[in-house]
């Protein structure tokens, strides 16, 4: 049934509906309504869910990593700080092989303080060693929160996966959202298989042993072997989830209307909307023009982004947050991804929407429109910016 | 109250924490470790952060853990132990997991009264039903004897030198005991390493609430303390003995003093057995320090004694 829901809503629907054994999260603006919502599902007796409200999201990734190795599913949610503060437990639930599943209602990193949306917290964790999904809508926040916990659960990949949705734009906005049935969702993601769970303690297991220079390195290339099995399970995943729901995502990457296209643009998260809304425009002027938008960030789809990016003559890739001293993260990945096309297309990178500038269809038609008349060359370009 | 002999027939029954790890010979560490362990007699899942007992029991492809333990990071164990329980509590809720089973922390000094102090007192504020053991051996011995807020005034550390501006820590300790005594939970105990049967004994009572319980157990370090490796007994046992470090415990508010030295031992006769403290009796100015040092033991003993009177469960209370 369609509903109107906002992204938090959404993100929290499909949680009742998975119904981890525990959710530990602690309130952060722009996520707090995800915490809050579980909080009442709870409360009610609605889900079996034992809620552990942490005093900071550095002890939310402990207890998730705790009661995940203990045997439980798990999941939480975060934003901007908390995630820079849990960050560094992120990289051990990875590297514990831990399935546990976060919504990343995506916002700006500090100094100065703000709380509006950029992709600055997403590119912190991006070498964590978790899997990272960007939603367009509050719709693909809800699906993706269901698919990305079978991925993460699935038997060759065991990670932790983020579920990202922009904030306020996302996460605050009213949408139309179709959700399953609470018992296609349940059958959808399936009972959780823990693996050597502490619980049995008639077969005892040392989590997080330490490792020498002997083994680390071993350990690390066994993790990436995981990461590496990510894409298959992805698309396996969005296959059994069509046959679930009747929406068919198939594909790390959504083109749209890329086939004869000479200029496009690449975005992560909500811009695809309004990018859309951009090629519509110039299209039915009889622009050749498209976009292309990633589902899976991490790991990041060389092949796909090259496939579908080589033809196009010049590309705008478009990063919410800024790498100082280096390009945009997104720009470095597509370049790498087009580093061995026999045809490459010029590449520009715009920086846009930081701490939550507002992206326009003009502004976006604009960046189309120059394309092909500026030089290409490592220098970034910002998109609504008073300088 | 379990005995030696029982602690020892359930070791044998069941060898929980095993030979074969890297502490440092002479360490107290694997005693109250043991002894802990022995004096539980559900399962017991074990957590710890980052430290010495981390390090050497758990170097990949081997373990001195025989019973299921996790270590995450240095500031989080309780955190961690939390997440395991309430994993507990939703399996048990689902009948995935029927077994009675108990959880027991086990951390240092530094990841508990310093970097994990946030992540206890959210542990012990939302009620977990855990035993939080930390073993303290009063600084960062893992990292090279580094000072932390456990580390006593005075003593030298590698970062609180006897140097020629600054002999040694300028601050006292801090009373982490009591800190946790205010998160008003069931148990709180300070036991040390020489008197082992009260240790047991704490263990045993504590085990009976359900909810948070914490020990402070003061843990003899041969390298950080500098003393001889077959000191560690002695050295514990010196400290009970000269009121440095009182055995008691707070059960549900009440106080009780487990043991009461009937001679005035003067602190000095600890301080002087210790290389981390014979700069102050070299230096001239050691003395006034020593008799600021008895001045603060007096009064956390008075201050004690002051609690124990009031805040017992005996006649006072019924009045």
């Amino acid at each position: 049934m369609r509903r109107v829901m906002t992204g938090h809503k959404a993100v929290a629907e499909a949680m009742r509906q998975i119904e981890p054994d525990v959710v530990a999260v602690y309130p952060i603006t722009p996520q707090s309504e995800i915490a809050e919502y579980y909080a009442d599902y709870v409360h009610d007796g609605i889900v079996h869910t034992e809620l552990v409200p942490v005093e900071s999201e550095h002890s939310a990734m402990s207890a998730c990593v705790g009661a995940a190795a203990a045997g439980a599913r798990v999941m939480t949610a975060t934003s901007s700080q908390g995630l820079a503060l849990l960050v560094e437990v992120l990289y051990i639930a990875a590297g514990m092989r831990l399935p546990i599943v976060m919504a990343l209602a995506n916002r700006a990193l500090s100094a100065p303080i703000n709380i509006h949306c950029d992709h600055s917290d997403a590119y912190l964790a991006r070498d964590a060693g978790a899997f990272q999904i960007f939603c367009e809508s509050a719709q693909e926040a809800y699906d993706y929160t269901l698919i990305a916990q079978r991925i993460a659960e699935h038997g060759k990949v065991r990670l932790p996966g983020i579920v990202n949705l922009d904030g306020f734009a996302l996460t605050h906005t009213a949408q139309v959202v179709e959700p399953l049935e609470d018992e296609a969702a349940k059958k959808f993601v399936g009972p959780f298989q823990p693996v050597y769970p502490l619980l049995d303690v008639a077969k005892p297991v040392t989590w997080g042993p330490f490792a020498m220079p002997d083994y680390y390195f071993e350990l690390k290339r066994a993790q990436q072997a995981a990461m590496e099995e990510v894409p298959a399970a992805f698309l396996e995943v969005q296959k059994a989830y069509a046959l679930a729901s009747g929406r068919r995502y198939a594909g790390f990457v959504e083109g749209y209307h890329l086939d004869d296209a000479d200029r496009a643009l690449v975005v992560l998260g909500s811009t695809a909307g309004t990018a859309k809304v951009a090629v519509d425009a110039l299209r039915s002027k009889g622009e050749k023009v498209g976009l292309l938008k990633i589902w899976l960030y991490r790991p990041f789809p060389y092949h796909a982004v090259a496939a579908a990016l080589a033809p196009v003559k010049h590309v705008a890739v478009l990063d919410r947050a800024l790498s100082f001293g280096a390009m945009g993260a997104l720009y470095s990945d597509v370049a790498t991804a087009l580093l061995r096309a026999q045809a490459r297309p010029a590449l520009h990178n715009y920086i846009y929407g930081l701490g939550g500038r507002d992206i326009t269809v003009e502004q976006l038609e604009d960046v189309l429109a120059e394309l092909g008349k500026v030089r290409p060359d490592e220098v970034l370009r910002y998109i609504g910016l008073r300088e | 109250m379990p005995s030696i002999k029982t602690l020892a027939q359930r070791e044998e029954k069941e060898i929980r924490f095993t030979p074969g790890h890297t502490l440092c010979a002479g360490c107290a560490e694997p005693m109250v470790v043991r002894t802990v362990l022995n004096a539980i007699e559900e399962p017991v899942v074990a957590a710890s952060p980052t430290g010495c007992l981390e390090v050497a029991t758990s170097r990949f492809p081997g373990t001195a853990w025989n019973v299921p333990w996790i270590h995450v990071a240095f500031e989080n164990a309780a955190a961690v132990i939390s997440g395991v329980e309430a994993a507990y509590k939703a399996l048990t809720k689902t009948g995935a997991v029927k077994k009675r089973i108990r959880f027991v922390v086990f951390g240092g000094d530094g990841g508990t009264y310093d970097i994990g102090l946030q992540a206890l007192s959210g542990a012990l504020e939302r009620g977990h039903d855990f035993l939080y053991v930390c073993v303290n051996n009063e600084a960062y011995m893992n990292t090279g004897v580094q000072r932390s807020s456990a580390t006593p005034a005075c003593a030298a550390a590698t970062t609180s030198p006897v140097g020629d501006a600054i002999p040694g820590k300028p601050q006292d300790r801090k009373d982490l005991t009591e800190i946790v005594v205010g998160h008003h939970v069931p148990y709180v105990g300070q036991a040390a390493v020489s008197h082992l049967i009260d240790l047991a004994n704490k263990v045993e009572r504590a085990m009976k609430f359900d909810g948070p319980k914490f020990l402070n157990v003061l843990t003899t370090c041969p390298l950080g303390w500098r003393t001889p490796r077959d000191s560690a007994i002695v050295q514990s046992k010196l400290a009970v003995e000269t009121r440095y470090w009182p055995l008691y415990e707070v059960i549900e508010g009440k106080y009780k003093i487990n043991y009461k030295p009937k001679q005035h031992v003067p602190v000095e006769e600890w301080l002087k057995t210790q290389g981390r403290f014979r700069h102050l009796f070299r230096d001239p100015k050691g003395k006034e320090r020593i008799v600021e040092f008895q001045a603060a033991v007096d009064r956390h003993w008075n201050d004690l004694l002051r609690k124990e009177q009031c805040l017992s469960g005996g006649e006072a209370d019924q009045g």
